[in-house]
């Protein structure tokens, strides 16, 4: 193991993450005294207009993938409209690689709470839910614990604080289906119905959950709010970079030595990453990564230096999605992985439309032949259309997500496939796992 | 189309180069389709809400980074969109997606019902590649399952675009059917145990399976005649025909008032199947399984395909020639003409053939003792001089065509009394379930209890003990400020007519608020008989027999003397009943009339018993037959043209399916006629048309009835007022033989409230024995939110005949016990 120089290691900005290590924090006497509730405290006092302003002064954007700017998305709430609203905080952390949210609701749940009673008051929700993964138990229970310390000590509730806002946060827990972190899907399982995507339009600012104006945003995002409050939004735009301001965990995992979350700002690359990580494990070269979960293309070693901000991966072709970055090397086989993930996409697709439901049964089987070492040439050309003919064409960015690792695979690693076509490489699967396969 | 100025809520876009104007908020799929391209598509349906599940349809929007579904895309102004006319990247969208709908489909089409008609096999040969990449193994599943009698499902050849599952949810309000599971595993399927290893979830009605829950639907033929692959297919059809060897004809529904188009297919002189007609301003796409699947009577082995006499030696009946026969009846006739004929035509002609009897009623019998009536026409207790359903007929219905389906569907507001839409009327059902979904109907029923099918129409109950009705017409405030609103309607069924002063009071609600009312009955040809003038006080085109300038008038056009038509009203069918069975009439001259449909079968069939002389115009063995002494044997709708005229007014005509030599009731009665010395001029259908067209129309409209209003019956300890309705699929002849139709009929239950329920001891699916003094009927109970001491039974379903075994309607007092099982008499009824 490696130590990261000094000037790397300044490139931490624990932000969300700087009570992680703090014992107990996750009880709310802990948290009070480590600032908690003080953003509330000071939200409370200021027009609600007010801190949608501040949030979209600072820049802050949305930390489930998409980043998309949520000042911008809360100020599409229609206020004054006689209709409740509704706050939905997407905590179904279910992308492979992924594995931000879940520690942050373990180890500081109470600023997941205190951000979401703020991000209730400034879009005017008396209702929040938390849609939890349902195999976060231990999330769960620390989440439920902090909803309930928080009620307890009067911040939810009737009344909050004096302020005469009222807010009663739900946490509800998923059944286990990767669908439903699609924000639709998610709406339709929390209203009890089979979690699929729903048509847009009506978008949820709109038409969300019971009909009525949502906001459904990242844990990450609205974690991320009474740090703002407090540190206000010149500050948050003092980390990351212009487009893509304020601090990020990302989330290394693979074959370096220390895996785990790292919060830096925005821009920072990896090789910076690796570095903090302690460097790759011994006897791996970096071969290939995944700069934002399995749904993004992946990247090669050639990328190291991309700044990970959302600007700077969508220039180097792939995206930034929710940081967590996957990283594998020459000891790794890039065909086996897609089809690891590809398992996982097809086991996971709603089965709504045709072709993420038929293209990932395909593919999925194309690669179990190709693994065997029963793969044709005529199989890349017909998984590179597959992947295409699902690309952009399925009802929701699952499909997208799923074809992703096979067009960038094929992209950077043809010859790896080549290599069990043409029996240069053993093959990984046995015949005997292609009886019955299903 | 540049020239045309635009108007405010349209946009201009253009498709494949080729500008266009359409309608803000329309689909880009329908534009398209409006400009003769045609984009492939599975899950897009226009009278279903879009999905965007099968993503066949997609086409490239200029400034979109993704090919999007042209069924979920609304035009907007300026809109590019290209097809795969134009578009190589929605050509290859499109491949690509028909490929994937194709890896896991079966090539099983040359066995497979739906080949030859199929979209997915019509646009595989449009869109998709002549050959496959997929070398894998298809999936899989267990088939076929019955999801219900009628509805078999093969999952494999699914392809998921879920038309069924969002009809049943839109459409029919019947949730039985949903997706289940995920991914390449998700299919569609019913609720059942083994799937989901759980306890059942019957809502606890009697009767209703505790485990399974089957596709519970009257309307589930739909989801057939929508599925664009072959996994939905009927049991009666399966495995029987080919598409393309059958011979498609337009054709109306014979079974209810409701009027739908159909679609009859035909094979070498024999219907196989019939679908829904495209009627929008009918029945829309959708038709009920009665209508669909209730069509086997006139194949059943006791058709009558020859003439009949009865043998005076044996007293049998035997096969007799056309002119033998036709002769007998002429005579038979002839000779009781003095003493007097009564005419039962029956609810199931069409219009031609009940002005037949109404023109030889009158012209060739000399008599008003007319009526089509097949049912019980006023209360149980009601002296027989009361005719205040046939006056409110001639009121109020007679020649009117206030109310169609869209003023139904538009109104802002729908009373509803003495009809159970679901069961009686199904097509209008649908109809105010749109209404009630997508304008905001609202519908208030009176009735004893909010049915299920009630329910789904979220309609508000006034809840009425039988026989109570025309009080609470007169009297509830909830009942008129349910008609308060401006355009609001008022809908009565043919059930009114059983309570005393119900329909009175109808029709001066109508007046008092201004609604619009309509009369529903029940049979397809009961509108168009009473507006024929098969009533003892009307003559054709709804003008009354009393009326002399009528009477002036329609005798000029039939070109008969003056005095011939007769003046006075005559006997109803209660009193053409009572007639024949005290000997006082000479004759009957009956169509398809069942005995036990009317108010007292026993007196009916005594009356048949009675009369000197029966002539029926039948299709098939009957209790009619059984003591006629000639039968004529006509042909059944499928094997005539004809026009039913449907609750609206609305004439639906209909040129005959298969070719026959079955006569219609009105070329017999011209035959009959002939041998009289009468010209009918009723044999041909187009000439009746024409003949019917150049009637004069009623000028002067009688007054409205005003019969009292009787207190409903007080029951006494262990006794109920009696409720009753058909359900729609039940022991009504047209349905003879269907028995997978019957395996949906809902199970015949006897309803009590809680009140009787603890009075009696019994609990839900417990027997309960309804009695009379005539006899009883013995039914597992089903708790039921009624008012106290009112039962409900089914009119006319297994273990039900409560006409036959109660001898009484609607509103009478009936007496309950704990019952029994096994056959029932009632208490001091002899074994």
């Amino acid at each position: 193991m490696t130590q990261p120089r000094p000037e790397v290691l300044q490139k931490l900005t624990p932000v969300l993450t700087k009570r992680w290590l703090s014992p107990d924090a996750w009880q709310i006497g802990v948290y009070e005294r480590l600032d908690g509730y003080l953003a509330l405290r000071k939200a409370l006092d200021v027009h609600p207009d007010d801190l949608i302003q501040l949030v979209k002064d600072s820049g802050l954007r949305g930390r489930g993938g998409a980043g998309f700017p949520t000042g911008l998305k809360w100020g599409f709430i229609p206020q004054g409209d006689g209709k409740p609203h509704y706050l939905v905080i997407n905590a179904d952390e279910g992308e492979p690689g992924t594995c931000k949210d879940l520690p942050l609701m373990t180890y500081d749940p109470h600023s997941l709470v205190e951000g979401a009673i703020i991000a209730s008051y400034a879009i005017r929700a008396n209702r929040a839910f938390i849609y939890i993964r349902g195999e976060a138990v231990h999330a769960a229970r620390r989440l439920r614990n902090a909803v309930q310390e928080a009620y307890a000590k009067g911040y939810l509730g009737k009344n909050i604080l004096g302020s005469g806002f009222d807010l009663d946060l739900v946490v509800h827990s998923g059944a286990g289906a990767y669908i439903c972190g699609e924000e639709t899907a998610l709406l339709d399982s929390l209203e009890g119905f089979r979690g699929q995507p729903r048509l847009r339009p009506p978008f949820p600012a709109v038409a969300g959950l019971y009909a009525s104006p949502t906001v459904v945003n990242n844990v990450g995002t609205i974690a991320s709010v009474p740090y703002i409050v407090l540190g206000g939004a010149d500050w948050w735009k003092s980390m990351g970079t212009e487009k893509s301001a304020g601090p990020m965990i990302y989330s290394l995992s693979g074959r370096i030595t220390n895996p785990g979350q790292y919060e830096c700002g925005l821009g920072i690359t990896l090789r910076e990453l690796i570095e903090l990580a302690g460097g790759m494990k011994p006897g791996h070269n970096l071969k290939f990564w995944t700069p934002g979960g399995s749904s993004t293309p992946i990247l090669t070693a050639e990328h190291i230096d991309t700044p990970m901000d959302f600007e700077g991966v969508a220039a180097a072709g792939s995206i930034l999605g929710t940081t967590a970055m996957q990283i594998f090397s020459d000891q790794d086989c890039p065909v086996y992985n897609t089809w690891r993930w590809l398992e996982f996409y097809h086991h996971e697709s709603c089965g709504k439309c045709t072709p993420c439901r038929e293209g990932n049964y395909w593919m999925v089987r194309t690669y179990r032949r190709i693994l065997a070492g029963q793969g044709t040439y005529a199989d890349l050309d017909t998984l590179q259309d597959t992947a295409d003919n699902i690309f952009g064409r399925s009802f929701c960015g699952l499909g997208d997500g799923a074809a992703t690792p096979v067009v960038s695979t094929l992209k950077w690693f043809r010859d790896d496939y080549l290599g069990y076509i043409e029996g240069r490489t053993a093959p990984r699967l046995s015949e005997k796992t292609l009886v019955g396969a299903h | 189309m540049t020239d045309v100025a635009k108007k405010a809520d349209t946009v201009t876009l253009t498709v494949d180069g080729v500008e266009v104007t359409a309608e803000k908020g329309e689909l880009v799929i329908r534009v398209a389709e409006r400009m003769g391209i045609a984009i492939p598509r599975f899950c897009d349906h226009p009278l279903l809400a879009p999905a965007g599940a099968c993503r066949q349809c997609l086409v490239e929007v200029e400034g979109q980074r993704k090919p999007v579904a042209s069924c979920t895309q609304t035009v907007a102004e300026g809109m590019v969109v290209k097809t795969q006319l134009s578009s190589p990247v929605a050509a290859k969208a499109q491949a690509g997606i028909m490929e994937m709908l194709l890896i896991n489909h079966p090539l099983d089409c040359p066995t497979c019902d739906k080949g030859g008609e199929c979209p997915l096999q019509n646009q595989a040969m449009s869109t998709g590649r002549a050959d496959s990449r997929f070398v894998e193994h298809k999936r899989e599943y267990e088939k076929p399952i019955h999801i219900s009698s009628q509805v078999l499902l093969d999952r494999e050849r699914c392809v998921l675009c879920q038309r069924c599952t969002r009809f049943s949810e839109e459409i029919a309000g019947d949730k039985f059917i949903d997706l289940m599971d995920r991914s390449s595993g998700e299919q569609i399927n019913v609720y059942r145990d083994d799937f989901f290893g759980g306890e059942g979830t019957g809502d606890g009605q009697a009767g209703e399976d505790e485990g399974d829950v089957p596709f519970n639907s009257y309307f589930s033929g739909n989801t057939i005649q929508i599925c664009p692959v072959g996994a939905l297919t009927g049991e009666q059809y399966r495995f029987r025909a080919r598409p393309f060897d059958l011979v498609s004809s337009p054709s109306a529904c014979e079974h209810c008032a409701a009027g739908c188009s159909q679609r009859a297919d035909h094979r070498r002189g024999k219907v196989l199947r019939r679908l829904a007609g495209d009627d929008p301003a009918v029945n829309e796409e959708w038709n009920c399984d009665k209508g669909r699947w209730g069509f086997r009577y006139t194949t059943a082995t006791d058709r009558i395909t020859t003439p009949l006499l009865r043998d005076p030696a044996s007293g049998r009946l035997r096969e007799a020639s056309w002119s033998e026969a036709l002769l007998a009846a002429a005579e038979g006739l002839r000779d009781a003409r003095e003493r007097g004929v009564g005419v039962l035509p029956g609810g199931r002609l069409t219009v031609e053939d009940a002005y037949a009897y109404a023109k030889f009623a009158r012209v060739v019998l000399g008599t008003n003792d007319i009526d089509f009536r097949a049912r019980p026409i006023r209360s149980s207790g009601s002296s027989p001089a009361t005719t205040e359903e046939a006056d409110f007929l001639a009121a109020s219905v007679a020649g009117i065509t206030d109310v169609t389906y869209e003023a139904v569907e538009n109104a802002p507001s729908v009373l509803i009394v003495g009809l159970e839409p679901e069961e009686e009327c199904p097509i209008l059902f649908l109809r105010l379930r749109k209404g009630h979904l997508k304008r905001k109907l609202t519908v208030t029923a009176v009735s004893p209890y909010l049915s299920r099918g009630l329910e789904k129409l979220g309609a508000a109950l006034v809840a009425a003990v039988p026989g109570d009705e025309a009080r609470l017409l007169n009297t509830d405030p909830a009942v008129a400020g349910a008609l308060s609103a401006p355009g609001s309607v008022l809908i009565v069924g043919e059930r009114l007519a059983t309570v005393p002063g119900g329909l009175s009071a109808a029709a001066a609600l109508a007046r008092r608020t201004g609604a619009r009312l309509a009369w529903v009955p029940r049979r397809a040809g009961d509108r168009g008989a009473l507006d024929a003038g098969c009533l003892p006080n009307l003559l054709p085109g709804g003008r009354p027999v009393t009326d002399v300038a009528a009477r002036a008038e329609l005798s000029l056009a039939w070109r008969v003397e003056a005095g011939v038509l007769p003046s006075t009203a005559g006997r109803d069918v209660d009193r053409i009943v009572a007639a024949a069975a005290d000997g006082t009439l000479g004759a009957l001259l009956v169509g398809g009339v069942d005995p036990a449909d009317l108010a007292d079968p026993r007196l009916a069939e005594e009356a048949l018993a009675a009369v000197p002389f029966v002539v029926s115009l039948e299709l098939r063995q009957s209790a009619v037959t059984r003591h006629a002494d000639v039968v004529l044997p006509i042909a059944p709708a499928v094997e005539k043209a004809g026009t039913y005229m449907d609750w609206e007014g609305r004439l639906r005509s209909f040129a005959a399916v298969l070719p026959g030599t079955a006569m219609t009731d009105g070329r017999v009665l011209e035959a009959i006629a002939a041998l009289l010395d009468v010209t009918l001029n009723t044999g041909d259908v187009s000439a009746i048309r024409r003949e019917l067209g150049s009637l004069p129309a009623a000028t002067a409209r009688p007054a409205l009835p005003a019969a009292e209003v009787v207190e409903p019956a007080r029951p006494a300890e262990r006794e109920a007022v009696l409720a009753t309705w058909h359900q729609l699929l039940d022991l009504g002849t047209l349905l003879d033989g269907d028995e997978v139709l019957a395996g949906t009929a809902r199970p015949p239950v006897a309803r009590i409230g809680k009140d009787l329920a603890e009075s009696l001891g019994v609990v839900d699916g417990d027997l309960v024995t309804v009695s009379t003094d005539r006899g009883g009927v013995t039914l597992p109970a089903a708790i039921t939110d009624l008012p106290p001491a009112v039962v409900w039974l089914p009119t006319n379903s297994p273990g039900s005949t409560v006409r036959r075994s109660l001898g009484v309607t609607a509103g009478a007092v009936v007496r309950l016990q704990a019952g029994v099982p096994g056959p029932i008499l009632a208490e001091g009824v002899a074994r």
